[in-house]
């Protein structure tokens, strides 16, 4: 113990600190992926050379996102072992088989076919090259499924038998018809369609922003095609979530509870709180600035339904599991860090919205004047981070959401850390981790911004190497 | 059955195996040519040559680590995980090693003044020449015999890691490593001069493998039981490893660049045979002979291992052809004219 802080505490930061660092460049890098593949195909269907200007200049940033992704991921392979070993000793037999079939179909996929992309585009016809980026597009989703069946077994355990105190797998269907899973994988993968469009739109608005007047043309259709993504998957990410929170309702209402703040079960037109001031040690949400019966429309798409409040799952989860765990367990998961987490995902996402459909306005074929709108490009420019701080906060809900356990119901946190390591080699690597990804995270917005910089003209000189 | 070992069981410890033999042939050469950026290249021009030729590979070599460790979690999570916790440190370093080898290809693509392609460039060496020294350092001491409790957990002392032979097998991963990459670059490359280098430079190499060779073996036979254990296959494969070594010497003196590369493969792939060889039918082996953990006590479910063969026998396939066509792709040498110069 030092200052507090014991060796769960900084396992715990570790893999937060790991996971939200690679969870910044994944989605980025997945949706990457869409963008300069639909970049690329346009440049096929239209033979327009800017097209393929379009997926070779944005191409660069999404290899930049690649290695980093990369090297951030070969962490988390070898974390679940170095820190959490007692976790991977009971989930092997489950987490592991995703973890190998990713590695075996996706991360082969990816890898194989980025590498042939970023070095046959003189040597490949366009219509072949072009698949090749589409297949590493293909192979970044395969990854995203396994993963994903991995955690979501994490949040929702199913097709599993308990034999000598170890998760044994007894479906391998199950796993993959996880109800979770159906709700996870299409709000990650469309929340990564979303970071990246966005991040196109705002570096564009940068770039028509910036010196080089010939690039503005480049910079407009960039926005343009990103746009109209950005419309379409912000759209479907709203509907999604809404799915997901359905089904959050029925296996983890605590995690649903926190995130509307609600500690006693509401009435039957149950209000909902813009901000609240929630009173974490008396277990009360004091109420703060709310609308009449919206949480219930928005839980139930009706306008009659109660919804079940943090206090009363409190106490059927300790009838529940108290034989297991015992009676001192807490299942009060971070209310705050949810409950604001949940806002500002969901406030995003509609904002992006409101964005796309201003910017399609705005940038239409015959009447462009987006170029005179510089209050707008600066706000589309600010705009570029922010689906990162959404992502972030979507993976706060999802993870501490499932809180006291890793494995939901059947494995605590504080049981999952691996015994042999000493407090001090965690502090050590805590430290490092810290400033690699500090480095590795500068160093990146650093060679972007100086792409975009250079005009696209010199960025595209030299090639790879 | 062999010693209580299931078919699956025996048959997902050879995989996991050939996946870390695979990794040690492909990623061993894109390794070899990191370091070989510091040691034969003259100019950036010639590094910015050598780095080419491995850049649009090594990424899935890499791959074949990442799924031999998956493969480890997901046929064998007892060993995974005590493996894993227990060479906490090592397994940081040998991180720490690929994620700046991992970025310095990107980022020095994008570095547009030339000390910063030079930070990249030496971030490439240092991660090339120490990520399969930790790697290599690791298995040169999990096969004396560590402390493991009944829980399977490690308790390393420091000279559990650091000692003679696990010095001599990190050295000799990364001097073969280094062999194997200017064999490979040879193949690679259309420049005489730098081919030449190459061959002098492998030349000199072959003699310190030999020595190295020599006592990575007798370590072998103080420090661990394998030659007492299993005598006829432990001896087969040592005399292996140094036959392969002489061709792969004899073929680079005879230029004939291929040969000589898959003899340099061929030579790493003897070493790590010899390990996991040793270890049959364990998978780490405790200082006391009660906590051995073993295949069959490792071993995850049978369903598991039964889902991840039909996976593997489907899957492994697919990504070896395309791997393997991806390499005929990139089969034309390269020239120093083919490289912009972008500092010069």
């Amino acid at each position: 113990m030092l200052l507090g802080v014991d060796m769960l505490d900084l396992a715990r930061f570790q893999f937060a600190m790991t996971t939200v660092f690679h969870f910044f460049f994944v989605p980025f890098t997945i949706g990457m992926g869409l963008v300069v593949s639909i970049m690329e195909t346009l440049y096929v269907a239209k033979k327009d050379e800017v097209y393929k200007q379009m997926a070779q200049f944005w191409g660069k940033i999404y290899l930049l996102s690649f290695a980093v992704g990369v090297v951030t991921g070969l962490i988390q392979e070898f974390q679940f072992g170095m820190n959490w070993s007692n976790y991977s000793r009971f989930m092997g037999d489950i987490f592991g088989a995703p973890l190998a079939i990713e590695a075996l179909l996706a991360f082969f996929l990816e890898s194989t076919f980025i590498g042939l992309w970023a070095f046959t585009w003189n040597r490949f016809k366009p219509g072949l090259h072009c698949v090749t980026v589409w297949l590493s597009f293909l192979g970044s989703l395969l990854s995203a499924v396994w993963i994903l069946t991995a955690n979501s077994f994490m949040q929702n355990p199913v097709g599993y038998a308990i034999k000598d105190g170890k998760a044994q797998m007894t479906s391998f269907w199950a796993l993959l018809k996880n109800p979770a899973l159906s709700a996870e994988f299409p709000h990650v993968i469309i929340g990564a369609f979303v970071t990246a469009s966005v991040v196109v739109v705002g570096m564009s608005a940068f770039g028509l922003l910036g010196k080089h007047k010939h690039d503005r043309n480049f910079f407009k259709k960039s926005m343009r095609v990103s746009l109209w993504i950005v419309l379409i998957t912000s759209a479907l990410e709203i509907y999604v979530g809404d799915y997901q929170t359905q089904i959050e309702i029925h296996e983890q209402p605590m995690k649903f509870a926190a995130t509307e703040g609600v500690y006693n079960t509401t009435s039957k037109h149950a209000p909902w709180d813009i901000v609240a001031d929630l009173d974490t040690k008396t277990h009360e949400n004091k109420g703060a600035v709310s609308i009449p019966d919206v949480l219930t429309i928005l839980t139930y798409h009706r306008t009659s339904g109660s919804v079940k409040g943090m206090n009363q799952i409190n106490k059927e989860l300790h009838a529940k599991y108290d034989k297991k765990f015992g009676k001192d367990m807490s299942y009060y998961v971070p209310v705050k860090t949810l409950f604001y987490s949940f806002r500002i995902m969901a406030g995003f996402a509609a904002w992006f919205f409101l964005m796309a459909i201003l910017g399609l306005i705005w940038t239409r074929p015959k009447k462009n004047t987006i170029e005179n709108k510089r209050w707008f490009l600066w706000i589309l420019g600010i705009t570029t981070y922010l689906p990162f701080v959404a992502n972030t906060c979507g993976w706060f809900v999802t993870e501490l959401g499932r809180f006291p356990w890793t494995v939901y119901g059947l494995f605590t946190i504080a049981d999952s850390v691996s015994p042999s390591t000493t407090f001090g080699e965690l502090l050590f690597t805590n430290i490092m981790y810290f400033l690699i990804f500090a480095t590795l995270g500068g160093v990146m917005v650093y060679y972007s911004k100086r792409q975009l910089d250079m005009g696209v003209e010199r960025a595209l000189q030299g090639g790879q190497y | 059955m062999i010693d209580g070992i299931q078919p699956l069981q025996l048959l997902w410890f050879l995989l996991i195996a050939l996946l870390f033999i695979i990794f040690f042939f492909t990623e061993g050469f894109d390794f070899g040519v990191g370091i070989a950026t510091r040691l034969i290249a003259r100019n950036d021009r010639e590094r910015r040559l050598m780095v080419h030729t491995i850049g649009p590979i090594w990424d899935s070599n890499e791959v074949w680590l990442v799924t031999a460790g998956g493969a480890m979690f997901a046929s064998f999570s007892a060993w995974y995980a005590s493996l894993f916790s227990g060479y906490y440190i090592l397994l940081f370093l040998t991180l720490f090693a690929l994620i700046i080898r991992g970025v310095s290809f990107e980022f020095s693509s994008h570095a547009e003044s030339r000390k910063g392609f030079n930070f990249w460039n030496w971030a490439l060496f240092f991660g090339s020449l120490l990520a399969p020294f930790f790697l290599c350092m690791m298995f040169g001491s999990l096969i004396q015999g560590v402390p493991i409790d009944a829980q399977g957990n490690m308790s390393l002392g420091f000279w559990n890691i650091v000692n003679w032979l696990s010095i001599v097998t990190a050295v000799a991963g990364v001097l073969l490593s280094l062999i194997h990459g200017l064999n490979f670059l040879r193949l690679r490359i259309d420049d005489p001069e730098l081919s030449k280098r190459a061959q002098s430079l492998n030349n000199k190499l072959y003699i310190l493998a030999y020595i190295g060779e020599v006592v990575f073996a007798l370590l072998v036979i103080f420090q661990t039981d394998f030659f007492e254990k299993r005598p006829i296959s432990s001896i087969c494969i040592t005399i292996a490893i140094v036959v392969f070594t002489i061709l792969s010497q004899i073929f680079n003196h005879s230029d004939h660049q291929a040969w000589a590369f898959i003899f340099s493969g061929l030579t790493l792939t003897g070493v790590v045979a010899l390990l996991f060889n040793g270890l049959f039918p364990n998978v780490l082996i405790a200082q006391n002979p009660a906590h051995t953990i073993s295949i069959a006590n490792a071993a995850n479910g049978a369903l598991t291992l039964q889902v991840m063969t039909i996976v593997a026998c489907i899957l492994l396939p697919i990504a070896i052809a395309y791997i393997i066509w991806t390499y005929y792709i990139f089969r034309h040498r390269i020239k120093l004219d083919d490289i912009s110069d972008k500092f010069m």
